[in-house]
């Protein structure tokens, strides 16, 4: 028996609202892992992110600034954290975070010996949702037709270029379907009230939807792809239960897309395959993805491996995964001492 | 016709498509029909088999077997509905 390595690894994401943060699949596919003993730290940015409360999962969790707090005040807490922790590992899992941490990536490997393993701002910045038609040329991949739009003064030109109905999205988060002109105006005084502009108007692409999480290891080599089929979907899109696939031109898009980019770290491809069997990718997420714990169900630890990435050492690729597995997801509600929610709202650490 | 090589099948009628993630339920006679079709069988192969095992007639076969194979091609369980790409 394979003695495992003790190691300390932060985890940001552990909400679980109707849009599910994903560090606590990330935790569990950890805790799971042959190789490591692993002590969860969570980093938390309110106090009713439900992963704070689980115990058997989360060792312990401090609060950390808002990324638009800037990075050098999230260097400051986790320069705390770690002189408390001694963090070997940092995943950070939000979108709206990782420019901060890509930043500070060099930083915290050097004063403070904390491993990453994040895409490099380049590749970061270039699969924007708003970047998006222009990475699509550049890596040659179907992209349905987009614009980006900075006021609601051009709502009603859209009907020049979109047949309707259209998606407006946020340009971190939020996609919502307009049928109608109105409609486009509504979810852009929304999103834009939430997000900031520019809000994106893509053209609605009819289709199965179908996702990839994967994980490329800087040099060009997919490390591991698990391809889903979404079977259950939410008001706001998510997958709330989905089934592993079999899928070549899948895997042959994600492979070509990990080697053109050289993707370092965790993804998720967000695809809508149509009828004609045409593949539209709509959304590359540069981290893994709330369902990432169905790689692990089906053979593939990816948080497992992108750990031993960022440790530096050399990983071989999965060969193969379980075909047909389903997750199917559920909420459950805890039972929360106020003393432990006084304590997180009022200390920032629990 | 031919059906997909990698659908799966099982005992109870349970049909698993593995490239698209669908599965479907067939009652025993359309189990029976879809494991010779995988099997490579002809539908002339298909429909001695039928017309020997139970009592039916050539012409209500002929119909509930066309109806049959017109579903699993709009379902796409057909070998070639499905392109290979990239």
């Amino acid at each position: 028996m394979v003695k495992k390595k003790k190691i300390n690894i932060a985890v940001t994401g552990l909400n679980a609202i109707d849009s599910p943060g994903p560090g606590v699949p990330v935790i569990r596919a950890l805790k799971e892992s042959k190789l490591f003993d692993v002590r969860i730290i969570g980093l938390s940015y309110e106090s009713l992110e439900p992963g704070i409360y689980m115990h058997n999962l989360v060792d312990k969790t401090y609060q950390v600034p808002l990324p638009s707090a800037g990075k050098a005040t999230l260097m400051e807490r986790l320069r705390y954290i770690n002189s408390v922790e001694k963090i070997d590992v940092i995943i950070p899992n939000f979108d709206a975070e990782l420019f901060n941490f890509i930043k500070l990536a060099d930083t915290l490997k050097k004063d403070l010996k904390i491993n990453t393993f994040l895409p490099t701002l380049e590749q970061f910045e270039e699969r924007h949702k708003s970047n998006l038609p222009e990475y699509g040329k550049k890596h040659k991949i179907k992209i349905p037709y987009s614009k980006l739009i900075f006021s609601v003064k051009e709502i009603p030109s859209l009907t020049n270029e979109f047949i309707y109905p259209l998606v407006v999205k946020g340009k971190f988060y939020d996609a919502s379907i307009a049928y109608t002109p109105e409609q486009v105006a509504t979810y852009f005084n929304k999103i834009s009230a939430k997000w900031g502009l520019p809000v994106i108007i893509q053209q609605f692409v009819h289709g199965q939807e179908v996702n990839v999480t994967a994980i490329g290891d800087g040099k060009g080599n997919t490390i591991g792809a698990v391809p889903m089929r979404k079977q259950y979907i939410t008001d706001k899109g998510k997958a709330w239960s989905g089934i592993s696939i079999d899928d070549k031109n899948l895997l042959n898009m994600t492979h070509k897309l990990i080697k053109s980019t050289k993707w370092k770290g965790g993804m998720e491809l967000e695809i809508i395959k149509t009828s004609e069997g045409d593949y539209y990718l709509i959304e590359i997420n540069p981290r893994f993805p709330a369902w990432v714990y169905l790689a692990v169900g089906c053979g593939q630890n990816h948080p497992e491996a992108l750990v031993r990435l960022a440790l530096g050492e050399k990983v071989e690729p999965f060969k193969k995964y379980d075909i047909g597995k389903l997750f199917v997801r559920y909420s459950w509600d805890m039972i929360v001492n106020l003393k432990e929610f006084e304590k997180i709202s009022t200390l920032g650490e629990l | 016709m031919k059906l997909k090589k990698n659908l799966a099948l099982s005992d109870s009628g349970f049909v698993f498509d593995p490239s698209t993630g669908d599965s479907f339920s067939t009652n025993p006679i359309g189990l029976e029909i879809i494991r010779m079709l995988k099997e490579g069988k002809t539908s002339n192969d298909i429909k001695a088999h039928i017309l020997k095992t139970y009592m039916t007639d050539d012409a209500s076969f002929e119909k509930d077997f066309y109806d049959f194979i017109n579903m699993l091609t709009k379902h796409n369980l057909v070998e070639g509905g499905e392109k290979e790409k990239n």
